[in-house]
């Protein structure tokens, strides 16, 4: 290592002559800070979203590396948010990766004690069919005079504001075709 | 706002830095306060004096923005002789029943006028939510009625509400609030100066206004506020609602909920709505103005796009196939159902009621009585484990070896692991990208019901039942990509949106859909959003490459309208109020509206235009009516319909209150909805002897760093780490008279439940002079739960199930309570300490409190049925 090298490996000497007079920046790089890439240089992709938690609707720029998400970003473009996120946006990679996420299917019987697994195709199956018992079990047809009512009040779903419009659609629509009208969510709330 | 909404604050500050003067009406003292100009503190439950007292320091004062009030609102239209206020009826309006507890509106109309249809059947309106429809424009009325543009007629609306608002003084102001007069008069001042020609001002809420018992006319006073002052349609103007979930806007619009249709067309009801014409004909008023007059189109593009060609002009666009309402299947009844055994089923999506919604004792004791729950969510919330760690397992109510209810969790995608639009709080559509595909059983609600769907339909194929008719002839096929058959969400889009059955052209507005089954359209008032064959909510054009209003960043409802009734926004001659607050004006030389946003106008509708004699709908829109959803073109400051609890906003008290109310013998709202049951006790309120058993008021609010009920943040490490604890903020004045330490234990007692949180003594919660007592309250953040990095008790156990009217929204702003050092009590002896307070409470099973507290009703009731004109 010469001198000059030696010399301009101080920060101080970098700040004093460089362009980082704070110190904040360049100047306070080590050797091996100056070699780091951010992640969101890195990624693979980059997916234009929003994120999930309140209303206000921030830009988010979700970054992937080799199939996972690396990193989640405010957006700058955005004229809601300008690229800024609050304390729960920005920890929202956690909620897409934190370890207590459960990703297969669990089933409790009744009367059990605890989850057991289940196949998710076998549980589609067991869902459809308790969804079809229940609405036999409890169809009212008519009202008292004798004026349609086509419906169950067997069944009641509870949720939709954490989920997509194209959702709530399809959810809205298959109940009332399926004449379970008791669906609410948290605008009710 | 900077708590619960930060990076939307971020525009208030801007504000702040440019001049403006930022005020901040909370019970608690919160980081929004600590950058505010004012921080005004204010007994929860109180704010309708509070903006009571505004209104009339505005009409006292006569500082009202005359011109716009005169031009654009219903101030000079003349209300029926038979109406009498709540000044000439202790607290009740004319025509109230305490048989159901509800009004007949008769009375309430504009002179000459009798209410429309199903608006006169207040007891179906209250127990089906009807006023939600009025979301998306307001109640059928007849557009002639007379008016007195000099304001002197003392019938006329603002003689009215003249004199309904003249006892709200700032005396009253502080009796009442606990505002000291200085305070008020600051707030009313700075309100009422930084508004007109030259000025706006924005009114922000969020949930401390709609969850109480008179929720909608909290909201409803500030809007009066609002268009006395001349603050709607304008920039920097408007009635501002901080919704608090990324698309609860969305599942509004597109409503799961039971009593709407997409586009807040109301769910068919079984005696209102027999056909299909009973139906369309409630919706709208035949004669009444503006666009809402083309409800047909609407609905008979939504049958069409449920039921496909099935749906025919011929069949009333098999309009036989829809389930009809007969009363209140809202939340809190489904839940109190399952109590009692009449649920089989249960979905929950994305959603905790176990720790979310009022009263969690009897939430979890419903779950605990179903046949089969489907939880479909990220992580085990505390809904999906009630069975074996819940309050209710710890005090042997729920027994898991006992408890039949069939659980599956079903791992849910999150929103970078699929594709859609999310609806933000300004009506704004934004598209969403996938970023990864979802892990291992992990799957978009989309997916799971279009397959559950799929399999549904495949299991009934061949059925004869009429009823399976519904589901077999259902438009159930959309393009499925990948290995996991995932349904095209941009399809669903595209049915929303509307299209040409001929051609398959998307519409590109909602004028384009038509009555005679040619169009699609799943939900109106999103058309245009799929314009032209485009995805417009996927558009994000940077803000720094187009003007400020940003036309082109996703797309806002409707027809990509930033300002509602921006119309308003210039004066009737079509001419901006002033240079420094033009936005959308008349161009005499082109014939049309222009401005930087979509005019929320028939573009080339001159503001000379008056409608023929006769004329209906869009064409009755004069060009000097902006508010074009309204059956009347005027912005309502009365409302003689669609409401059911008043034509004008009025102070009660909560339903648990430690006060009389100073203003009325009506104590609390008289149409607020009960449910009279052993479960659902509720703590007494005077006139009732008793309610020193829970002396103190509390409050509920979110912090920063977690989200609603908990799911989707005390499953986070680093929110976990920045608010670890639940806590109960005292003032060191209650610390002192209970004897709690800071940082010890404490637990906030009702009669449904105690829960226990660590101390805050902090001077953010201050005491009130109420009359001539203190009052104190507490508060308590309510995100807690069993499940997560993060325990601690729910704070909505400690509520009741009272609702409003209108919407049949709980009360869970606020509740009487007391405080008592020291953890709780644990198992039986718990239930027995509630129990115990019960009884020095007088709470027996069978006392309820009285919902009418006042000798005037039988005058208010004798007016009722006095009124004898005929249906118009």
């Amino acid at each position: 290592m010469g001198v000059r090298t030696w010399i301009e490996g101080w920060p101080v000497y970098r700040q004093l002559t460089g362009t980082d007079p704070l110190g904040r920046g360049a100047a306070a790089m080590s050797a091996r800070s100056e070699r780091l890439q951010p992640r969101t240089e890195t990624a693979d992709s980059m997916a234009r979203s929003v994120c999930p938690y309140c209303a206000v609707g921030c830009g988010q720029r979700v970054y992937v590396k080799d199939g996972r998400i690396s990193q989640i970003e405010g957006d700058p473009d955005s004229p809601i948010s300008r690229g800024r996120l609050c304390p729960k946006g920005s920890a929202s990679k956690n909620l897409v990766t934190s370890e207590l996420r459960q990703t297969t299917v669990l089933y409790r019987r009744p009367y059990a004690t605890d989850w057991e697994e289940l196949d998710l195709d076998t549980a589609m199956d067991m869902i459809a069919d308790r969804y079809l018992a229940a609405r036999d079990a409890t169809w009212e047809d008519v009202d008292d005079e004798g004026r349609p009512l086509n419906r169950t009040l067997g069944i009641s779903s509870l949720g939709g504001a954490t989920l997509d419009n194209e959702e709530n659609y399809l959810i809205k629509k298959l109940f009332t075709a399926s004449g379970a009208l008791q669906i609410e969510n948290q605008a009710r709330i | 706002m900077a708590e619960c909404h930060p990076v939307g604050y971020q525009w208030v500050m801007e504000a702040k830095r440019r001049g403006a003067k930022v005020f901040h009406i909370d019970p608690r003292f919160t980081r929004t306060s600590a950058t505010v100009d004012t921080y005004v503190p204010i007994r929860a439950g109180s704010d309708i004096a509070f903006l009571g007292g505004i209104v009339n320091y505005i009409l006292e004062n006569e500082l009202d923005f005359r011109e716009y009030v005169v031009a654009y609102t219903n101030a000079a239209t003349i209300v029926s002789d038979d109406f009498q206020d709540t000044e000439d009826l202790d607290g009740l309006f004319s025509g109230y029943d305490p048989e159901t507890g509800t009004y007949d509106p008769t009375s309430w109309q504009y002179d000459g006028h009798l209410p429309h249809g199903q608006m006169n059947d207040t007891p179906v309106q209250r127990e089906t939510a009807a006023a939600l429809q009025h979301e998306s424009h307001g109640p059928p009325i007849p557009p002639d009625a007379p008016r007195d543009e000099t304001l002197q007629n003392p019938r006329c609306v603002y003689q009215l509400l003249k004199r309904h608002y003249s006892r709200y003084t700032p005396e009253v102001v502080e009796r009442v609030c606990g505002i000291p007069r200085e305070k008020f008069e600051e707030v009313a001042r700075a309100w009422t100066e930084n508004s007109g020609r030259e000025r706006t001002t924005t009114l922000v809420y969020s949930v401390g206004w709609t969850q109480h018992s008179v929720g909608v006319q909290y909201i409803r006073t500030g809007a009066i506020i609002q268009l006395l002052l001349g603050n709607v349609g304008r920039p920097g103007g408007g009635v501002l609602a901080l919704r608090g979930h990324a698309s609860i806007q969305g599942s509004t619009d597109i409503p799961t909920l039971f009593n709407l249709l997409p586009g807040y067309l109301p769910m068919p009801h079984h005696a209102n709505h027999p056909t299909f014409d009973d139906w369309v004909g409630s919706i709208a008023h035949p004669s009444q103005k503006g666009f809402w007059g083309n409800a047909r189109a609407y609905a008979a593009s939504l049958l069409k796009a449920y039921w496909g060609d099935a749906a025919t002009p011929e069949n009333d666009f098999c309009y036989g196939y829809m389930p009809r309402l007969t009363g209140d299947h809202g939340t809190y009844q489904q839940v109190l159902s399952m109590i009692d055994g009449k649920i089989k089923g249960y979905f929950l999506l994305g959603q905790n009621p176990a720790v979310g919604s009022a009263h969690g004792r009897a939430q979890r004791l419903g779950m605990a009585n179903l046949d089969w729950l489907v939880v479909r969510d990220l992580f085990l919330i505390e809904s999906a484990t009630f069975w074996k760690n819940s309050p209710e397992v710890e005090t042997g109510e729920i027994v898991p070896e006992e408890c039949r209810t069939e659980v599956f969790f079903m791992p849910a995608a999150s929103h970078v692991e699929k594709e859609g639009t999310f609806t933000q709080t300004q009506r704004l559509l934004q598209w969403r990208e996938k970023a990864v595909e979802p892990p291992g059983d992990a799957r978009s609600e989309l997916w799971f019901f279009y397959h559950l769907g799929r399999r549904i339909r495949e299991k009934l194929a061949g059925s004869t039942l009429r009823r399976d008719r519904a589901l077999l002839d259902l438009a159930w096929d959309y393009p499925l990509h990948g290995p996991e058959q995932e349904p095209d969400a941009e399809a669903v889009l595209r049915e929303i949106n509307g299209y040409d059955v001929a051609t398959g052209r998307p519409v590109s507005h909602f004028t384009e859909l038509k009555d005679d089954g040619s169009t699609v359209g799943g939900c109106w008032i999103y058309s245009g959003v799929f314009a032209d064959g485009v995805n417009q909510a996927a558009r994000r054009k940077p803000h720094t490459e187009q003007s400020w209003v940003a036309p082109e960043w996703g797309w806002a409802w409707p027809a990509n309208r930033r300002i509602l009734y921006n119309r308003a926004s210039a004066d009737p001659e079509g001419r901006p109020w002033s240079e420094r607050k033009a936005y959308i004006s008349w161009d005499p030389d082109k014939g049309e509206w222009t401005g930087p946003d979509v005019p929320d106008f028939e573009r080339t509708k001159a503001p000379s235009y008056r409608p023929p004699e006769g004329a209906t709908g869009v064409a009755a829109l004069a060009g000097n009516d902006p508010f074009i959803m309204q059956g009347d073109g005027k912005g309502w400051l009365y409302v003689p319909s669609g409401l059911v609890d008043g034509p004008m906003p009025t102070h009660y008290e909560p339903a648990e209150s430690p006060v009389r109310n100073p203003l009325y013998g009506q104590q609390a709202n008289p149409t607020r909805k009960v449910y009279r049951r052993p479960e659902n006790p509720i703590n007494p309120s005077p006139p009732e002897p008793h309610s020193d058993v829970f002396p103190y008021i509390f409050t509920v609010a979110r912090l920063t760093e977690h989200h609603t009920a908990g799911g989707m943040s005390r499953m986070l490490r680093y929110l976990s780490e920045l608010q670890p604890e639940m806590f109960v903020e005292v003032s060191p004045e209650l610390a002192a008279e209970r004897g709690l330490e800071h940082l010890g234990w404490a637990h906030v007692i009702t009669a449904r439940a105690a829960v226990e949180a660590r101390v805050m003594v902090t001077d953010r919660m201050a005491p009130l002079r109420i009359e001539d007592r203190v009052i104190h309250q507490v508060w308590l953040p309510y995100h807690w739960g069993s499940e997560g990095y993060s325990t601690g008790e729910s704070a909505n156990d400690l509520f009741g199930i009272t609702l409003d009217p209108n919407t049949l929204i709980q009360e869970s702003k606020v509740g009487t309570c007391d405080v008592r050092p020291g953890r709780r009590p644990r198992g039986p002896a718990y239930l027995e300490y509630i129990v115990d307070y019960g009884r020095r409470a007088g709470l027996t099973p069978d006392h309820h409190p009285p919902i009418v507290t006042t000798d005037a009703v039988n005058a208010a009731r004798g007016n009722a049925k006095r009124s004898t004109k005929k249906e118009d």
